[in-house]
């Protein structure tokens, strides 16, 4: 789901600039570079128009008919799927939009806030605090979710919600992010004109940097969202009643049902669909605040 | 760069400081003293509908002896073995786990379930017993109470085979010739596939044969993986698909499913399970399949192997193990609980006594052109041989997958695939600090 989910949105943002900004009088050159991305436009859109289709087939037609022919259960899917023990998807997807929803915007918080800290205040370790925030970038947090799970049990927070939510605060690659970004977007000129001007500091950072770091900011969030909303392993750990599952656990506990009972396929390629819905929403909605990025944070030097 | 590797550093050493003080902590949960009071469970299954059965014990005899339980659904399969591992390390393991046979011995040697010999021991007339020594372990220990089985079959279209002229084969030998035979009237069908991703069917064969894959002597374990009958298992195998008379496609993928469904392969060596399965991938074929025993070896014997079934276990994390045995006893032997069983869950008790009753009166749906499918079913139940699992069989089974897989595909050398799943499995458990016995 994740490749798929990050797959639909990434050719949009990366093609039109490409397309716009063509030399009519090279149009020879282009012809490769256009090829390529609309192959990987393929590659990337051919397994959502799989789930897309397969999710109109009932349980007769989906390994029986032609893969890319439309079915006719579709609306036969969504009922199973909703009367699944009592509706229990719609639980999922409402835990889903809880964990990446408040858990990315509580991470674009910090993000902010410590991205905001490390590239405008010079303290002792600043380098240091960064460089380990750094290698955290680089560190796969799935090695994490075994040792965060004792530290939680330690906590007696386990089957929590916050057992899921607190461990995704924390972003290093979002802190790095914003840093990166807060250095390129936020000159130190406006910082000190803020502070000749009287200002404090919490007013600088919410009345004048927070503003031009936004477009960063919606990065960080939509990564971050995307990040949890697709993540597995740090849940799967963490909880053990199927009320508080992601999406991603309800499906896979639809799939592995022992071997008496057969995996549920139309039920997860169903839910699978749905479940993909909600992201590619939210990038249509929030596209529109990258564009910003070009009119904020210029400052005549 | 060396930043990543200080991070990394530091926290697989907090990692390994947790392990250690949730291992100091462990060794002193002996709480076996008299239950009195309310008492409330946790189970983790991943048996659909069990929430169903668990209210009929909160209402009934739960109710009684004031023993509440409350289900957490799970997903099947190995991951769930490491969850409860994980879960165990923070002493944080639900009381009561389901869990696969082969998967027992991986649990107690990392001392996750409880003795319940005391509470559950005269249970053990009500199974067969291949079945309950696996819950054993082939010590006076008792670790789990067995909850459903899966007895292996043959399954085949019965119209096709009459179609091309087919016997059921009731050996091996005769399979060969039955797989040979519809190669050469229809090529363009094969009467099976040997499949590489699913490791529960080829250890159910080897154990047909009569291989023990893990076994003790004193305090060592003796891997015998590559033993001789299940060499003779692997070169059988081996041997139809490098000839080309059946199939090497994986199971469970759209195309087998497709295969099934259309008539492309005609026969399935699976479990009492399969009509569930083939209710999802053929369903076009409904009523036009028959179940009979597994081929033998040679014609004196009457043996079957077992392909999945799981078992119902109190972990040593349980602060009230004994209440958790009860009910772990009632679940599996009560009337009325493996009748719910059958109808939520849709598995095959391991109960003797259940496997005629209720709801096994008639033939699943999908063979009702069997009626006597059940009373079959039972039959073959009681000739399972008796299987021997060890602490690593998710070593085993992974080797299996890869090397099979490969050896399949290519249509190359069983044997060596064989010998390679041996040599894994050895040097895993060596380097868990097992003792080995060459």
């Amino acid at each position: 789901m994740s490749s798929l989910a990050l797959g639909t949105a990434e050719p949009a943002a990366g093609t039109t600039p490409g397309t716009a900004q063509r030399p009519p009088l090279r149009r020879r050159i282009a012809l490769i570079p256009t090829a390529t991305l609309l192959l990987g436009a393929i590659y990337t859109l051919l397994p959502v128009a799989w789930v897309v289709i397969a999710s109109t087939k009932s349980g007769h037609e989906l390994f029986s008919t032609f893969t890319f022919l439309p079915g006719t259960g579709f609306t036969g899917n969504i009922k199973d799927l909703n009367a699944y023990r009592d509706g229990i998807y719609w639980q999922w997807m409402a835990n889903s939009a809880l964990y990446a929803g408040l858990g990315a915007l509580l991470s674009t918080a910090v993000s902010a806030f410590s991205g905001y800290a490390l590239a405008t205040y010079r303290f002792r370790g600043s380098e240091t605090l960064f460089n380990v925030l750094l290698a955290g970038v680089l560190m796969p947090p799935v090695i994490l979710a075994i040792p965060q799970y004792l530290l939680m049990a330690k906590a007696n927070l386990t089957d929590s919600y916050l057992s899921v939510l607190l461990p995704q605060i924390l972003s290093p690659y979002g802190v790095y992010l914003s840093r990166i970004y807060t250095a390129a977007a936020v000159p130190a000129d406006v910082v000190e004109a803020g502070r000749m001007d009287g200002a404090s500091e919490w007013r600088i950072f919410t009345r004048i940097a927070l503003p031009m770091m936004i477009p960063g900011m919606v990065t960080v969030f939509l990564f971050q969202f995307v990040a949890v909303w697709n993540n597995f392993l740090l849940p799967y750990i963490m909880l053990s009643d199927d009320e508080r599952f992601p999406l991603t656990l309800g499906l896979y506990t639809l799939l592995e049902q022992g071997s008496n009972t057969p995996a549920l396929y139309t039920l997860v390629i169903t839910g699978a669909f749905l479940a993909v819905l909600p992201l590619i929403l939210l990038f249509l909605v929030i596209q529109r605040f990258w564009s910003l990025d070009l009119l904020s944070g210029a400052v005549k030097s | 760069m060396p930043h990543t590797k200080r991070r990394r550093l530091v926290t697989s050493a907090v990692a390994v400081a947790l392990g250690a003080t949730a291992l100091t902590a462990c060794g002193s949960g002996d709480d076996s003293k008299a239950e009195s009071g309310p008492v409330s469970l946790t189970y983790w299954t991943w048996t659909p509908g069990m929430d169903k059965v668990v209210d009929l014990w909160n209402k009934g005899p739960g109710k009684k002896d004031k023993i509440t339980v409350t289900v957490k659904k799970q997903a099947s399969g190995d991951t769930l073995v490491t969850k409860i591992l994980t879960a165990h390390k923070a002493k944080k393991a639900p009381d009561l786990v389901q869990a696969e046979y082969q998967a027992l011995p991986t649990l107690v040697s990392n001392d996750a379930l409880a003795d319940i010999s005391k509470e559950v021991g005269d249970s053990k007339s009500k199974f067969a017993d291949g079945v309950w020594q696996q819950t054993t372990l082939g010590t006076d220990a008792v670790y789990a109470v067995p909850q459903d089985i899966g007895p292996m079959m043959f399954y085949y279209r019965e119209d096709l085979f009459k179609k091309y002229g087919l016997k059921v084969p009731t050996t091996w030998e005769q399979f060969a010739e039955t797989a040979r035979a519809l190669k050469k009237k229809a090529p363009d069908k094969a009467l099976t596939t040997f499949s590489a991703n699913d490791s529960g069917l080829f250890a159910g064969l080897a154990q047909q044969a009569g291989a023990k894959w893990w076994t003790t002597s004193g305090d060592k374990w003796k891997v015998a993986i590559n033993d001789a009958a299940t060499q003779k298992v692997a070169k059988f195998w081996g041997g139809l698909v490098k000839e080309g008379v059946i199939d090497n496609q994986p199971m469970y993928q759209p195309a087998w499913n497709k295969a099934l469904n259309t008539g492309k392969e005609i026969a399935w060596v699976s479990a009492v399970w399969a009509p569930g399965t083939l209710t999802t991938a053929a369903p076009d074929t409904k009523g036009k399949w028959a179940m009979a025993p597994l081929p033998q070896w040679s014609l004196d014997q009457d043996v079957t192997g077992s392909w999945g079934g799981s078992s119902t276990a109190v972990t040593t994390d349980s602060p009230h193990q004994a209440a958790a045995a009860k009910f772990a006893a009632w679940l599996n032997t009560d009337g009325d609980a493996l009748n719910a069983l059958a109808k939520e869950g849709g598995i095959y008790p391991a109960s003797t006594s259940a496997q005629l009753s209720g709801a096994f009166s008639n033939p699943p749906a999908y063979f009702s052109n069997q009626p006597d499918f059940y009373t079959k079913a039972a039959d073959i139940a009681k000739t399972t041989a008796p299987s021997a699992w060890g602490p690593n069989v998710n070593v085993a089974y992974a080797t299996f997958n890869d090397a099979f897989g490969a050896a399949a595909k290519s249509k190359s050398d069983f044997g060596a695939a064989l010998d390679k799943m041996q040599d894994a499995t050895v040097a895993d458990m060596k380097k868990q600090g097992f003792g080995v016995s060459q």
